[in-house]
């Protein structure tokens, strides 16, 4: 079928030229562009009837909204049915329904292993890393939708400005004040330090944990576990020393800091890089008290 | 502390979300939080008859006739009282056991069995109450 398409073109438009007087270039551009649309339109159908026949295709169902047109300012969900291939993740099946059907359906992605974190998206409820959730293992219909409690600026794109404010909020680079002793120019780390900060080190900045978080839904002000996270990686990095640790913890245990956090474990849960978060702003919580505890 | 913050027309958009065992005991530990509160005050109430009961004479506190002892009888005498007690068992036990889980997660102890000590703790509440069941509703029926 599609290798009869570019033939099919050649013809129309030699067909064009003929007929037309060169000066209705407008009208003759309108008409090939109404003829591609429904050229367009058919092979879609076609494509969709035949993914709906083949045996093993999967049902996603897909939130679409674009406040830049009138006609999709209203919320809706988009039916694609992708024909399933082994080993296929939601990104996959995502990519083959905006190459397919619709080429307008919008949403991040780049490196599909993991590594940049831009296609962090609602999965059956669920926030999930579309590039590392297998189709297989999720049931049908496949819901995917925007991470939930950002702006969604279009279909599954959402607004990570607050995120990254969150993230910035923390100072997430290295800083000190204390330089190795004699001849040493770099920094060295223990391996037991390395160990401590390892996990922590891993976040890929989704944005996954912070839409998952039930507190940071209700209190824009509280730093969310991904902040938390970066902040513990430095906190707890011993090359630091004590002057700037001590600036750390001032920012971790202000009122929105670690103490708005109520153990829910939903980032831990939902974090793609496995990363315990709940366990290193737990952490951070008992070395703001013990910093601020004092028994003389 | 809980705001609404405009995020944007989406944000009201209804979703499904599935909660995991984590979230569940956040909601079931706040839920009998409430209860427990609401219980309090009943509890207040119906000890504060021992006020005037005390002023009694000693005759009538033995034969039963005070505020306090009228009070008790005819609450127990309710069918839908002692079910709640039941009830209220469930729900101290629970708030009790999580409280407990909640206390090793806060000193950074199992964290990675989070989920089944909230499980655990949800069985032994489901025990505890039907095992108190026969002492509850005793002659009730």
């Amino acid at each position: 079928m599609s290798t009869q398409l570019p033939k099919q073109t050649e013809e129309a438009s030699e067909s064009e030229t003929e007929s037309d007087v060169p000066s209705r270039g407008d009208e003759r551009r309108a008409e090939r562009r109404r003829r591609a649309a429904n050229r367009r339109e058919q092979r879609q159908a076609e494509e969709a009837e035949r993914a709906a026949a083949d045996e093993d295709t999967i049902e996603l169902r897909v939130f679409r909204y674009d406040p830049d047109v009138e006609e999709k300012q209203e919320p809706r969900f988009d039916t694609f049915h992708v024909p399933f291939e082994k080993g296929m993740t939601v990104l996959d099946a995502l990519m083959y329904a905006r190459d397919t059907y619709d080429s307008s359906l919008t949403f991040r992605h780049s490196c599909r292993q993991a590594v940049c974190g831009s296609d962090a998206m609602f999965v059956n409820g669920g926030q999930k890393l579309a590039c590392k959730t297998q189709i297989g293992e999720l049931d049908e219909p496949i819901r995917v939708e925007p991470l939930p409690h950002a702006e969604v600026r279009k279909d599954l794109v959402v607004d990570m400005e607050h995120f990254y404010d969150q993230m910035e909020a923390v100072e997430p680079y290295f800083q000190t004040n204390e330089y190795p002793d004699g001849e040493l120019e770099e920094q060295r780390q223990s391996r037991e330090n390395r160990e401590k900060v390892k996990m922590s080190t891993r976040c890929i900045w989704c944005g996954a944990c912070m839409s998952s978080c039930n507190v940071a839904a209700g209190d824009n002000e509280y730093l969310g576990p991904a902040a938390i996270n970066k902040a513990y990686r430095f906190a707890m990095d011993e090359r630091e020393g004590e002057d700037v640790k001590q600036k750390r913890l001032e920012i971790i245990e202000q009122e929105h800091g670690v103490w708005r956090c109520q153990t829910q474990f939903s980032c831990t849960e939902v974090c793609p890089k496995d990363i315990p978060l709940t366990e290193h702003i737990q952490e951070l919580k008992r070395e703001a008290v013990k910093n601020n505890l004092k028994f003389w | 502390m809980s705001q609404s913050y405009n995020r944007g027309l989406i944000e009201d958009f209804s979703r499904w979300r599935e909660f995991e065992a984590g979230m569940w005991a956040w909601i079931f530990h706040k839920f009998t939080g409430w209860v427990l509160i609401g219980y309090l005050f009943t509890h207040i109430a119906v000890l504060s008859t021992a006020i005037p009961a005390s002023g009694a004479e000693t005759a009538v506190l033995q034969a039963g006739n005070d505020v306090y002892t009228q009070t008790i009888v005819s609450l127990e005498g309710l069918l839908l009282v002692r079910i709640l007690e039941v009830g209220l068992l469930a729900v101290a036990v629970f708030h009790m056991l999580n409280g407990t889980r909640l206390l090793l997660v806060d000193l950074g102890i199992g964290l990675d069995s989070q989920d089944k000590s909230f499980y655990a703790s949800l069985i032994l509440t489901g025990a505890i109450t039907v095992a108190s069941v026969p002492t509850f509703i005793a002659g009730a029926f």
